[in-house]
């Protein structure tokens, strides 16, 4: 009960500091749903602890939506810079495929594994970002490539077998939990304040928006932005690489066709839905990660309801369609005019 | 001496023409049986279903947007007209709901696009989500087609007798005609028109007086259509309808535009072209399909690395005309 309380006091005062920011939105959005989960859905808040960890829905949320959130921090750079990458589910089986090999079939140690599986991730990234930078393809057609060919090529290095392997380092990391949460909360934490600090700290983040705003004007100011968006790609391929590890620790072996399926796209949602415009210029890191929560959240929901798995996709699209049409400017226009003809409401407000 | 110069339109088209001849050729003198009218036949018939879809997207790509949802609603559509044909509708009946389903779907991207202003690419990722799902909601699995005009007529009575043993099925028939249909009417007719003057400079256009909004919902509406044929005809194919099936479809669809001469930034394009791109990723299956050792996986890789070729020199003959 001071459990239930104290969460949802707490919930409402991150609503409130953040609610002239646009991380406001999908933070409502998320808090919507988490409430309409603790009225309808019996047991979704339960948690309990066995042998020092925690079990339930909600640590089901973080945990599986890690991979998506690791995808989403890339994403997000890639899609402030005007482009987007669709390969980053097809470079999450080449890197678990990479990772399988080396341990399972070179059997060489653990860390040389998790190094090579990475090093996948930042080549295939860097093939991105030759592509878009270096020979100017729109990014949807450059990173086209590698979706198609990506999983073949895991295919190629696995010779088309599903290796699977038991080392408890590796099994750890997707598996395992710290102070009794899933170890891929700290690895998510991790790598977002290694983001935070990266774009925020320095002035690349900077160099990313304006890239991202108007690719002339940034040019003219002395930028480089073959280069900013070069690394951009790199740095995608590489949470790509960090996410194809936690999705092969999983299910303890790499799968090379049904690693990664479909996340780019639930990627590029949590994006969309956490206040990144797909046009570029202005992004949200935490709004992303928030994003990502939000779509697990409603996958999570629709599993604790018995909806089968089949046909979850359909209240997805509609949530997706109805954030971007809520985040649409010609919507809000109309809105705003339709606003004020009526009393003021505390939506408008925000 | 007349040099013969071949314009930025031309050149894909005719390199696209060109790795089609080679790789058929080259299957023809690696492998007995490959030159095989019969071949050939099922090379059209095998790949109807894909080359309607990516006839369709090809439109959409010409007026510069790209639709994602294709293999979505070509196996919403299977299953859909399996599942009214179940529940006791005639098949023509079953195929004009499906059609006029397929058209709607489209038109409501369309509009999502137009009237609010968002992204083509989110939109259809929406419109893939929903069509997916709604597949699996109108029955959760494979529905195999038990009728006799499925049976008898469209596999027997429509197909062309070429031999004795060797028919043209009609499924290649409809692959033909509607390639057919669309050129002319990307070709010749207004819309045509209107659709690569948007593809190339929508603000242009606009001064011009080209009809934006109502084109560009055409054009989904069209794509949405022709997405929903390719269902059709999947169904004539398998004699069944699969909620689970063409994962991946739309990617094909696109590689095909693509290698076939479209260009992804819109305004260029040519609709015999995709065929080409169709039956060039034909020739790749069947070829693997003949050297039987080669797992098909190398299909992606091949697809993948042709599609990296052409849309390099797409960039090369775009930066020659700047």
């Amino acid at each position: 009960m001071w459990i239930d309380l104290v969460f949802w006091a707490g919930f409402a005062g991150l609503l409130w500091v953040n609610r002239s920011r646009p991380v406001f939105w999908p933070l409502l959005a998320l808090g919507l749903l988490l409430l309409f989960n603790r009225f309808t859905t019996p047991g979704f808040f339960d948690l309990e602890i066995r042998d020092g960890r925690l079990y339930g829905s909600l640590v089901d949320v973080i945990n599986q939506g890690s991979k998506v959130m690791l995808l989403a921090l890339g994403m997000t750079l890639v899609i402030a810079t005007g482009g987007v990458d669709l390969s980053v589910g097809a470079i999450m089986a080449i890197a678990g495929a990479v990772l399988a090999q080396v341990v399972g079939v070179a059997h060489l140690s653990v860390t040389v594994a998790i190094v090579a599986a990475l090093a996948a991730g930042l080549l295939a990234g860097a093939w991105n970002g030759l592509l878009v930078a270096g020979l100017r393809i729109q990014p949807i057609v450059a990173t086209l490539i590698l979706m198609v060919a990506g999983r073949g090529i895991a295919q190629l290095i696995t010779d088309g077998q599903i290796i699977n392997f038991e080392q408890p380092a590796l099994v750890f990391l997707g598996n395992g939990s710290l102070f009794g949460l899933p170890f891929t909360l700290t690895l998510v934490l991790a790598m977002f304040i290694f983001t935070a600090l990266l774009v925020r700290g320095t002035a690349l983040g900077l160099f990313i928006e304006a890239v991202g705003d108007n690719e002339t004007a940034s040019h003219f100011t002395g930028l480089s932005a073959q280069r900013v968006k070069f690394l951009v790609y790199v740095f995608a391929g590489f949470c790509a690489g960090l996410a194809g590890l936690v999705a092969a620790s999983n299910i303890k072996s790499a799968d090379a066709n049904h690693a990664g399926l479909y996340l780019e796209l639930d990627a590029i949602l949590a994006v969309v839905v956490g206040g990144t415009a797909l046009t570029g210029g202005r992004f949200q890191l935490a709004g992303s990660l928030v994003g990502a929560l939000l779509i697990q959240t409603l996958s999570t929901t629709l599993y604790a309801r018995n909806v089968s798995a089949d046909i979850a996709p359909v209240p997805k699209a509609i949530v997706i369609l109805a954030v971007c049409l809520l985040q649409s400017p010609v919507l809000r226009g109309k809105i705003a005019r339709l606003g004020r003809f009526l009393p003021k409401t505390k939506g408008g407000a925000a | 001496m007349k040099k013969l110069r071949l314009s930025p339109q031309t050149i894909p088209m005719v390199a696209s023409v060109a790795v089609l001849i080679v790789l058929y050729v080259g299957g023809c003198l690696a492998f007995d049986n490959f030159g095989s009218l019969r071949v050939l036949i099922n090379l059209f018939g095998d790949n109807a279903f894909l080359g309607v879809a990516a006839i369709g997207i090809t439109f959409v790509i010409l007026s510069g947007g790209i639709d994602l949802s294709v293999g979505a609603v070509v196996a919403l559509t299977s299953i859909l007209i399996a599942g009214l044909i179940g529940h006791g509708l005639h098949p023509l009946a079953a195929i004009a709901v499906s059609l006029a389903f397929g058209a709607a779907f489209g038109a409501l991207m369309g509009t999502l696009i137009q009237v609010f202003e968002l992204p083509p690419f989110l939109v259809t990722l929406g419109g893939m989500f929903l069509a997916r799902g709604l597949g699996f909601v109108v029955h959760p699995e494979s529905l195999s087609i038990d009728h006799p005009f499925y049976g008898d007529f469209v596999s027997q009575t429509l197909s062309l007798p070429v031999t004795r043993k060797l028919s043209i099925p009609f499924t290649a028939v409809c692959l033909v005609a509607v390639v057919i249909g669309a050129t002319m009417l990307a070709r010749w007719s207004r819309f045509g028109r209107n659709v690569r003057a948007i593809g190339s400079s929508e603000a242009s256009a606009r001064l011009m007086g080209v009809p934006i909004a109502r084109t560009k919902i055409l054009v989904y509406t069209l794509a949405g259509a022709l997405s929903a044929l390719g269902g059709v005809v999947a169904t004539f194919y398998m004699q069944s309808g699969n909620p689970a099936s063409f994962v991946g479809l739309e990617l094909d669809a696109i590689a095909a535009a693509v290698i076939g001469g479209t260009l992804l930034r819109g305004g260029v394009g040519f609709i015999p072209g995709t065929l080409v791109g169709v039956l060039i990723l034909g020739v790749i299956q069947t070829l693997i399909i003949f050297q039987g050792t080669l797992n098909s996986w190398w299909t992606r890789i091949a697809v993948g690395g042709l599609l990296f070729v052409f849309i390099l020199l797409q960039q090369l003959i775009t930066r020659r005309k700047k």
